[in-house]
């Protein structure tokens, strides 16, 4: 009876799947240790947690946290809060690489500090964060943040639907948390290859955790890249060709683009992985004509878009640093976006090569190596274009161009060892090793990753209307490149040399140099975190010094930069008439960029903030966590009450408020007066006190 | 006489219904791209099917299974529907009278729901001779791309549902006519589903 109601209420979940459950069975001291960690990790996001909820209610934001943020339906802040999101996953992925490497030099001769288990919960948790909840909401957050008003709009064409892509990527990410706690989480890689992660070989609730995180975040990616897609195409502002858009812009479309098409695979391949875990089907089994090839398929024809997914925005963000900083239009305009448009074509042409040792024959190998070849010629056009836009330009050494710079240099070298890895009878050698480990690190931080954090130092006075602080900036991208090489150049050897993948113990004494230097890479990178962090902080507490209110702090060429710091929540006062590209720098230097709008102010209408949202993250959660633990009361309800918020939605009426011209033509005169008391700005005072975010346009600044 | 702007593929109601028209173009827009989505689902789910057919591991394959005396009445009553949905639209955008609409929709609504009701059966025919999807690698491709398609059409008919009560609060208003449109292209794209679906999964698995 009494186990009859726990398993109804509580399905399989025990005391055993406490974290501290691996100290109580431990066998030796590398279990004991390995179990101290897990448990002092889960306390620590539990105490995270319960201090960010104690936090709120002492300082009783929970109301302003529902009405300004949770419930929002504004770009910018939905931008925001995917930003944060990334943040916070970062800090958890980056901690457990720095323990993998380690263990991959306490490793050496057996044992260590972590259990085998432990170790491959860590290498899967690591990767699926990274791509699925660090760079994702990253990216998104960027695109969100950036493009509505690069293109002259006032929100994204489904506001509301992109609160749901927010709440439904935080859903995924609270639960590959929660598993921090309830354990395990799945053993079996970012890629979860079955047979491996099916039933029969992994009964526990690992997988599962693993297809409902990355599913629900692949749904969120779905809807995020159709809303960007049609708002490029719908609400570009008058003038606002496609030929005319910001690079960045272009790079969000076909990251968009390749959203629509790419994420349904995956969802088709957690699905049917679902149906074999949960209901005895045979897609991927080894028995009853099940076969796995299908799965590889699948997955990687998600997989390898998802990689352009990733870089191409962080492309765009390159292009706007490139021009902004070097004071200069962007050179090769044109061949950057025909380059980016067979980027987003090729991607879909290549995903064999994830597994060219899986059996089919040599020459479908070879054309698939081919293809993957030339992806490097519109990526190489694309390098020289951006080297071209430096040239004879006036570059100021900030932040974002040293990971600019940085990323030249380094995605270099990771370009080239991907040709290596293109061509399958290299590949026989080193696949499966450090090698490839070393490679995809190589375009994916410097590439991906510095990117990012370039567009986030260049954006972030225009969201929150103050500069970082750039000596901890400098700090944070010298650590970030100096860290990365150390880190990960040791593999590229130790993947020659031999060395496996996601290997918890070795016994080649050879190895262990190459570990040693990768781990103290590993610290370096956690310095750069840590900066990151006080960079922050700092900028904080010196708000006041580094406001730039009047919004454009870097002499900015395209619109985002044509508005207060932060900007106003209907963006543009007046929708602007686009006459050409860098339609900002062309307002500035007619001198028009504070002119009062010809056509005076009109009512605005906004969308009014939505709780489907915030909801459909809480029953996505629920429902997920349900089916993780068999608790299958939850997951009904979950998905009764998510399906029943949808229909429901349906019945609004009145989702739009209006903003009468009045109020805002007082926000515009407040700005306009800001922007007439406050110095243009030449470059040289950049950096200083002196920027309150107006600019003398370069030209300008180099004939007076 | 100058024809009206088309402002999305498929059906426009055209400048008689300016703010519904006005509305149509960016949320009709957005279906199209959804189902262009939802196409790469079906598509991924037919490639499997395609690999899998022949992976019955001992258990019954195609020709035990199928009845295609069923599936024919299937197909007909879904296509029928698909023109009763049709006429429906059409009149909401030329007469613009919320009666005939909805006279049209229960009509499509009928059909659909008869298309599921020898769906349902033909389902219960295959497991009581063995065809559960436990059963091989054929049976479980075939099960997750048939009754998907049958679960679309099961949510499109929910949907008819929360749009035929909304027309019953507010009457025909803006975001009625323009959910009337987006339903009408699941609807059609539905159809163009079974269709690949009778030939790729009963006829080419026959064959």
């Amino acid at each position: 009876m009494w186990h009859a109601l726990r398993l109804f209420l509580f399905g399989r979940l025990g005391l055993d799947n406490m974290p501290f459950d691996e100290i109580l069975k431990a066998h030796d001291t590398t279990d004991l240790i390995s179990g101290c960690i897990g448990t002092f990790a889960a306390a620590l996001a539990v105490g995270g947690a319960l201090v960010t909820l104690w936090l709120m209610t002492r300082y009783r934001l929970w109301g302003k946290f529902w009405s300004n943020w949770a419930t929002s339906v504004d770009h910018k802040k939905i931008g925001i809060m995917y930003i944060a999101l990334a943040w916070i996953m970062m800090l958890r992925a980056l901690i457990e690489a720095a323990i993998m490497r380690g263990q991959q030099v306490a490793g050496y001769g057996g044992g260590g500090m972590l259990s085998g288990d432990h170790f491959g919960q860590l290498f899967s948790t690591h990767g699926t964060i990274m791509i699925f909840f660090m760079a994702m909401p990253f990216l998104t957050g960027l695109i969100n943040f950036v493009v509505p008003m690069q293109i002259g709009a006032r929100d994204v064409s489904f506001p509301t639907l992109n609160s749901v892509s927010l709440g439904l990527t935080v859903a995924g990410a609270l639960l590959i948390m929660v598993s921090l706690v309830l354990q395990p989480f799945s053993t079996g890689g970012w890629s979860g290859y079955p047979p491996f992660t099916e039933a029969r070989y992994n009964p526990g609730p690992g997988p599962d955790y693993w297809i409902w995180a990355v599913t629900l975040s692949s749904l969120g990616s779905t809807f995020t890249g159709m809303n960007f897609a049609v708002t490029i195409y719908k609400e570009r502002a008058p003038g606002m060709k496609l030929m005319r858009m910001p690079l960045f812009t272009w790079t969000a479309l076909c990251t968009a683009i390749l959203m629509i098409f790419a994420m349904p695979p995956l969802t088709v391949a957690t699905a049917l992985l679902a149906l074999d875990r949960y209901a005895g089907f045979h897609f991927f089994t080894n028995t009853a004509g099940g076969d796995m090839m299908n799965y590889a398929n699948l997955f990687w024809l998600f997989g390898h878009p998802e990689v352009y997914i990733l870089i191409l925005p962080s492309f765009g963000v390159y292009s706007e640093v490139f021009s902004t900083f070097s004071g200069k239009t962007l050179y090769g305009y044109s061949s950057l976006v025909i380059a980016t448009m067979c980027i987003a074509v090729l991607s879909f042409t290549v995903w064999v090569h994830h597994f060219f040792t899986m059996g089919q024959g040599a020459d479908l190998n070879a054309a698939f190596g081919i293809a993957t070849m030339l992806i490097g010629v519109p990526t190489g056009v694309k390098i020289y274009d951006w080297m071209l836009t430096m040239f004879r330009g006036r570059v100021r050494m900030t932040v974002p161009i040293v990971y600019g710079v940085g990323f030249l240099f380094l995605f270099c070298v990771g370009g080239m060892s991907g040709i290596l890895l293109a061509n399958p009878s290299i590949d026989y050698q080193v696949h499966n090793t450090l090698f490839l480990v070393a490679h995809f690190h190589n375009m994916l931080i410097p590439g991906l990753l510095f990117g990012l954090i370039a567009g986030y130092t260049m954006w972030f006075p225009k969201a929150f209307g103050f500069r970082l602080d750039d000596r901890w900036g400098y700090r944070a991208a010298w650590g970030w490149i100096i860290g990365f090489m150390m880190a990960f150049f040791p593999l590229y050897v130790l993947g020659l040399m031999g060395m496996p993948r996601r290997t918890v113990s070795f016994l080649e004494p050879a190895y262990l140099p190459w570990t040693i230097i990768a781990l103290l890479g590993a610290f370096v990178v956690l310095f750069a975190l840590f900066s990151l962090f006080m960079q922050l902080w700092v900028s904080i507490k010196n708000r006041e010094a580094l406001a730039v209110p009047v919004g454009d702090p870097w002499d900015g060429r395209s619109l985002e930069w044509s508005m207060s710091a932060p900007p106003p929540e209907y963006n543009f006062p007046v929708i602007p008439e686009v006459k050409g590209r860098d339609a900002f720098m062309t307002l500035k230097e007619a001198g028009d960029d504070l002119g009062e709008p010809e056509g005076g102010f009109k009512d605005i209408t906004m969308p009014a903030n939505s709780a489907l949202g915030p909801f459909l993250c809480v029953t996505g959660t629920a429902t997920a966590f349900g089916l993780v633990w068999y608790i299958w009361w939850l997951a009904l309800l979950g998905a009764a009450a998510s399906f029943l918020a949808v229909v429901l939605r349906g019945f609004a009426r009145n989702t739009e408020r209006t903003i009468p011209a009045a109020e805002v033509r007082r926000s515009w005169e407040r700005w306009r007066d800001r922007a007439m008391s406050a110095p243009r700005v030449p470059r040289a005072d950049e950096l200083t006190d002196a920027n309150r975010g107006h600019a003398v346009p370069a030209k300008q600044e180099i004939v007076a | 006489m100058s024809r009206a702007p088309t402002r999305h593929p498929g059906l426009n109601l055209g400048p008689s219904h300016q703010s519904a028209d006005d509305a149509a173009s960016v949320e009709v827009f957005g279906f199209w791209v959804f189902m262009m989505s939802d196409a790469v689902v079906f598509g991924l789910l037919f490639a499997t099917y395609a690999v899998m057919v022949g992976r019955t591991a001992g258990g019954p394959g195609p020709s035990e299974l199928y009845d295609l005396k069923s599936v024919f009445i299937e197909t007909l009553a879904l296509l029928t529907s698909s023109m009763t949905f049709g006429i429906g639209a059409t009149m909401m955008k030329h007469g613009n009278r919320a009666g005939w609409l909805v006279f049209w929709l229960v009509a499509s609504f009928a059909l659909a729901a008869l298309f599921l009701g020898f769906e349902l059966h033909d389902f219960v025919d295959m497991v009581h001779k063995g065809g559960v999807p436990q059963r091989s690698g054929y049976l479980s491709a075939f099960w997750a791309l048939v009754p998907l398609h049958g679960l679309h059409v099961t949510m499109a008919c929910i949907w008819m549902g929360a749009i035929l009560l909304q027309m019953a609060k507010y009457g025909l208003d803006d975001a009625v006519k323009t959910a009337v449109l987006r339903l009408g292209i699941l609807w059609h794209f539905l159809d163009i589903v079974w269709i690949a679906i009778f030939t790729v999964v009963y006829v080419g698995g026959l064959a």
